[in-house]
């Protein structure tokens, strides 16, 4: 039997390291802190996998069909006798693979960040946000209750703040941060309307109770829900959609997705964790949970669809032409979150062939947690030995950084979809779940898998061949070598998962109804994207292999869509117009003008009044103790006079 | 004029009392202040017992205020010269017109 206790741990160990580490440990033992939460997450990871052993082989399976259990379950804030904020532990295929995952990759950047890390200032604080963001995602996906799920997800928000902005004496840092929290923030607001308009028709707030509720064709909330409208769309669409957009603004995805690359400005393991395992991932988990409700509402699959694909393919153009190393790998990472979000988006009707594109978007995700964490983790070595982010200081460092360049090219591999990397598997499956079900969706998946290979092999060529390697800094890199043991030990381990994870049966375990799913290996179908694939790689070897003219001929070739994928499709530009133009003039500024001139002016007057009078009533405070008796009794004479001519 | 009665006592009492007032006013040593609140309070005292030995010649109760407020003007006195000697130590005065500092 699943022991509760240590289930319970798993998400608690952390928050213990963060909160030792903030009350005693980065005063009196600093150095030591690193260390501290770095057992403390590989408890936690044995521990998640033990539950996830005992889960998927020993109790979970009940006559073929993995069942959801609920080890603990405490109610929180009682609203009515039916309606409860519950904290609890909700386990089923999703969840208990999202606690390896987001264990597995958190401690992979814990052990990295010891070497990366060091000699940092804020090396204590830096552990300490790093367990509490780690203890939200977690609590995020064991989430028992949809409002439980709110909680650790602005839980997430404000950890990815104080992470992004850790060099808070950068204002590039600080804008970023700020940025990330007040557009994630701003797609909250919609998530908390889709719970409220959800729950209420819902009754419950209950995960479980909500999803059997909304997904009874006969039984009265769904009808209600599903006879309520609102501009020609039902209530469950309008709450789906809003859910959505929480989930979207989270996970990056187009028009939302402004804050990730800005994002960067935070130390690079923690990117690694926003991108592989902790944040941007929280928005399509959102969806799986809630994915028996999506299935009933076809608008609003469709609208998860066009919105993951679209950044997708947007994201994917953006990355062909960025410098910035990290950049690249944000908009790579906004592509592949937007493969998970449509391959959901075209999952259907459950079971069998349809119900393909749930457990493709979930294989995708385990597999791209991988591969993207060891991308990152590869740049951040990268970075550490070059200290520059732009691709034209590098070049040439293959032999320099044997380790790095080898796991590099495992992960840009398995991203690029080669057989028989993980990455290949996994959308393998999301390319034939958008074939079943879409040609349109299946032409720009396709296309976006072969530009996702160009534009990874572009990063890839850019950084290990191009040209010689000359320092920019001189005399600095004799000091260091490639990177400490603890950098490269993470990269040698998620490469070798990168490698192997794809072989997973991932049909028997992580499926929608939590039946086992048959996955046929068509190998024709494979031949296609995997020639695109191929044809992309080839592009970037004889762009990029050695310095030469050919990128910038094909960028003035193409000099309008370059430049516009290179200042990013100018919606930061339309983000600024819009609330530096629109909303600060029309809304702002008159807000402005009648709080400065009519609240305040209205306290000023009281102010001023106030103190015209006392001016010309503090004479009679003359300090003089004869003049104060004579007022006195003045006041007597007259209360005497009162009460002898006017008290009747 | 054959018989002393209460208007007479009221009388004195009225004139001891607004006696007391101008010089609690006028002064300026508050020793002479302190003086004129003893007249003040004695005015009070010959009314007390000046009611209670006419109006009420059986009962003791205007006796036994005057006593009480006998006490409490000592104890005022002394109360009183206590703050004259602490003014004269920080001001080497003990006139009022002088002691004005404490004002808006």
């Amino acid at each position: 039997m699943l022991s509760s206790s240590l289930t319970v741990l798993i998400p608690f160990l952390p928050v213990f390291s963060f909160i030792l580490i903030a009350l005693v440990g980065r005063k009196y033992f600093p150095s030591f802190c690193g260390a501290l939460g770095t057992l403390a997450l590989l408890v936690s990871f044995l521990l998640a996998a033990t539950v996830a052993y005992e889960y998927f082989f020993v109790v979970g399976k009940v006559a073929g069909v993995y069942q959801q259990i609920i080890p603990v379950k405490m109610t929180w804030l009682q609203f009515s006798p039916n309606v409860s904020i519950d904290m609890g532990i909700l386990l089923d295929p999703i969840s208990v693979m999202m606690i390896v995952v987001v264990t597995l990759i958190s401690l992979m950047v814990h052990f990295y960040s010891l070497g990366y890390m060091k000699g940092e200032e804020r090396y204590a604080t830096y552990y300490g946000f790093l367990g509490l963001f780690t203890f939200s995602m977690l609590g995020l996906v064991l989430s028992s209750n949809i409002f439980q799920i709110y909680i650790f997800w602005e839980l997430v928000g404000v950890s990815s703040y104080l992470l992004i902005g850790y060099y808070f004496d950068k204002p590039s840092a600080v804008a970023a941060s700020k940025k990330a929290f007040i557009v994630t923030r701003f797609a909250d607001l919609g998530f908390l309307i889709g719970i409220l308009v959800l729950s209420f028709y819902a009754g419950t707030l209950d995960f479980q109770t909500l999803i059997s509720r909304l997904t009874t064709q006969s039984s009265p909330q769904f009808q209600s829900i599903a006879a309520a409208s609102f501009l020609g769309c039902s209530a469950l669409t309008w709450g789906l959609v809003l859910v959505f957009i929480g989930g979207a603004g989270k996970s990056a995805m187009f028009p939302l997705h402004i804050w990730l690359p800005d994002a960067m400005e935070g130390p690079t393991p923690v990117s690694a964790l926003i991108h592989a395992a902790t944040m941007v991932v929280a928005g399509v988990f959102l969806v799986a949970r809630l994915f028996p409700v999506f299935n009933m509402s076809v608008a609003a699959l469709d609208v998860v669809t066009w919105v993951g694909l679209s950044s997708s393919f947007i994201a994917a153009i953006i990355a062909c032409t960025q410098t910035d190393i990290k950049r690249v790998l944000a908009y790579s990472t906004m592509s592949q979150i937007g493969y998970m979000m449509f391959s959901l988006g075209v999952a259907r009707n459950t079971g069998g062939e349809n119900g393909l594109g749930y457990m493709a978007s979930m294989f995708h995700l385990f597999t791209h947690a991988m591969f993207k964490a060891l991308l990152f983790l590869g740049a951040g070595a990268v970075i550490h030995y070059v200290h520059s982010n732009e691709m034209k200081d590098m070049g040439g460092l293959r032999k320099l950084m044997p380790v790095t360049h080898i796991t590099f090219l495992v992960a840009c591999l398995a991203i690029a979809g080669i057989p028989p990397f993980a990455g290949f598997f996994s959308k393998e499956e999301i390319l034939q779940a958008a074939f079943n079900s879409n040609k349109i969706v299946f032409g720009f998946a396709i296309l976006t898998a072969a530009i996702t290979a160009f534009y990874m092999f572009r990063l890839y060529f850019s950084i290990f061949w191009n040209k010689e390697y000359h320092s920019h800094n001189e005399g600095h890199e004799e000091h260091h070598g490639e990177a400490p043991f603890t950098m490269k030990l993470p990269l040698l381990i998620l490469g070798l998962l990168s490698i192997c994870v794809g072989f997973l049966p991932f049909g028997d375990l992580v499926t929608f109804n939590g039946q086992r799913l048959l996955t046929e290996f068509h190998i024709t179908f494979s031949i296609a994207p995997v020639l695109l694939a191929t044809l992309g790689i080839v592009i970037a070897w004889s762009f990029y292999r050695k310095e030469g003219p050919a990128p910038q001929k094909m960028a003035d070739g193409l000099s309008g869509l370059y430049r516009g994928a290179y200042n990013k499709f100018y919606i930061d530009e339309i983000y600024l117009f819009i609330t530096k133009k629109i909303v600060f003039n029309l809304v702002g500024r008159p807000a402005a003008w009648i709080d400065r001139n009519i609240v305040d002016g209205f306290m000023n007057l009281l102010a001023t009044i106030t103190g015209q009078l006392s001016f010309l009533i503090k004479k009679m405070q003359s300090g003089r103790v004869q003049q104060y008796a004579a007022y006195f009794f003045v006041g007597v004479i007259g209360f005497v006079l009162i009460f002898i001519y006017f008290w009747t | 004029m054959n018989d002393i009665g209460l208007i007479h006592f009221l009388f004195v009492s009225c004139a001891l009392f607004f006696i007391g007032i101008y010089g609690f006013l006028t002064r300026r040593n508050m020793i002479t202040m302190l003086m004129s609140v003893e007249l003040i309070l004695n005015s009070v005292n010959i009314n007390f017992i000046a009611f209670n030995k006419y109006l009420f010649p059986h009962k003791l109760d205007g006796l036994f205020f005057t006593i009480f407020i006998i006490t409490i003007a000592a104890a005022e006195a002394a109360v009183a010269i206590a703050i004259i000697i602490n003014l004269y130590r920080n001001h080497r005065t003990i006139d009022v017109e002088e002691v004005d500092s404490m004002k808006y």
